[in-house]
């Protein structure tokens, strides 16, 4: 499977990636290690976040233009990108903070209309405590309708045309607890069930 | 024909200085690099010194152009991160864009790096699925494919590309290092003129053919430089996520 690292909290996947996950990088590179140690670092060798990483056998290297005819051409199988806010039709914010005047939309919109699944990882809350899943994004857009998972800090979220579905809590959270920090109603799943790891 | 025994062609020039010597107040620059790898530090240093005006600068974000920002050279940045990917590093950009001397324009990165393969290509401009319902839409011309809505986006050509490649030959050919790679290739085909910083200058036909990512016809000049020192590539990078 061909996963793109989006930056800040999802480059750090990187390290946990199981066998058969194939690591890609907008800024041209293919199957690539964990985030490097300060013994190994090579700043010619870096991911979309500007950190460095390490090598694998097998790795490739290619000019923007191809990084971005995967992404783009869905070619890659899953995404996952941070967010600032994420709304519950499955609309992603993740380029511009609250109150910033400029902004990095990156490779983020790319990836967002491309990759063939869309997860994203965030903290449930945002900086002042107020959800991050909200009925209606009020941050700038990166892409609409378009996110198939929400992982947070709390639990796992579905997108579902019914509205977000709570499939699985983080262990000693409860369901109630994250409905209070959650905009919109969630639906329960009749699968609720702790998150493994 | 070169047929490598005599220097029919030659494209290296002495210096940094030298090779950006004639770059106009007003040019359009394309700056190759995402992160630190494959940023030119030494030519962009060179023509910041310069102190030319008004230029319309396209790079990956402020840590390829921070130093043209400094010298008051950039009318206008054409940039995917108008500031660094980490939201808590200080922004460089902030101050004249507020002020009114910087304008930006904010673009998602393949399309800007499609942008400039479509001017190398001779593509006026195209039609991108990519930013529909954002911003980016915004002002621009649509239509719809099917059940898929597009948006115009027109080609990027460059007056000048400022490059960094790991070895370069005297024709101009030239391979990268790893991800310095990056958008390097695709910024040298979509300029009039494309100068290229390098580690080593090699004889012609030490780089192995199989293996040439830029063939010549695209790169003008060919400089080598020393590699910059870490405390310009440390800038903005948040290393606290590194596994322990």
């Amino acid at each position: 499977m061909y996963v793109n690292l989006g930056i800040g909290l999802p480059t750090q996947v990187a390290n946990f990636a199981p066998d058969g996950v194939i690591l890609h990088s907008e800024n041209g590179v293919l199957n690539f290690g964990p985030i490097a140690g300060e013994d190994e670092m090579d700043w010619e060798l870096v991911n979309a976040g500007a950190q460095p990483i390490t090598l694998l056998p097998g790795i490739s290297f290619f000019h923007s233009a191809d990084a971005f005819v995967m992404m783009r051409g869905r070619h890659l199988d899953m995404a996952i990108l941070g967010a600032y806010q994420v709304s519950e039709t499955g609309d992603l914010a993740n380029w511009r903070t609250e109150g910033e005047a400029l902004g990095a939309i990156g490779g983020s919109m790319d990836l967002a209309y491309g990759a063939k699944r869309i997860i994203v990882v965030c903290e449930h809350t945002n900086r002042n405590g107020k959800p991050r899943i909200v009925k209606k994004c009020t941050l700038p857009l990166t892409g609409k309708g378009v996110i198939n998972t929400i992982i947070t800090s709390l639990c796992l979220i579905e997108v579902t045309k019914a509205g977000l579905e709570l499939r699985e809590l983080a262990p000693g959270v409860t369901a109630n607890y994250v409905q209070q920090h959650t905009e919109p109603k969630l639906i329960i799943s009749r699968d609720l069930k702790e998150m493994e790891f | 024909m070169d047929t490598g025994e005599s220097p029919a062609v030659n494209k290296v020039v002495a210096t940094v200085s030298e090779a950006v010597a004639d770059i106009p107040d007003g040019a359009v620059v394309g700056i190759g690099g995402f992160g630190a790898a494959g940023t030119p530090y030494r030519l962009v240093l060179a023509l910041a010194e310069r102190k030319v005006k008004g230029l319309t600068v396209v790079a990956t974000s402020p840590r390829q152009f921070e130093a043209l920002i400094q010298s008051g050279s950039v009318k206008k940045a054409i940039t995917p991160f108008a500031r660094y990917a980490d939201p808590s590093a200080p922004n460089p950009l902030l101050e004249p864009y507020q002020k009114g001397a910087l304008e930006v324009e904010i673009v998602p990165i393949g399309t800007l790096v499609e942008r400039l393969r479509a001017a190398a290509a001779g593509i006026p401009a195209f039609y991108c699925p990519v930013g529909i319902s954002t911003m980016v839409e915004e002002g621009k011309e649509k239509q719809t494919f099917g059940t898929q809505q597009c948006i115009l986006e027109h080609a990027l050509p460059l007056d000048f590309a400022l490059i960094k490649g790991h070895k370069g030959d005297r024709l101009g050919n030239l391979i990268y290092r790893m991800t310095s790679r990056c958008h390097n290739p695709v910024l040298a085909m979509a300029a009039k003129v494309t100068i290229a910083e390098v580690d080593e200058v090699v004889e012609v036909g030490k780089l192995d053919p199989e293996a040439i990512v830029t063939p010549g016809i695209f790169v003008h000049r060919v400089v080598k430089a020393e590699k910059a020192p870490l405390d310009w590539v440390y800038r903005g990078i948040k290393l606290t996520e590194r596994k322990t």
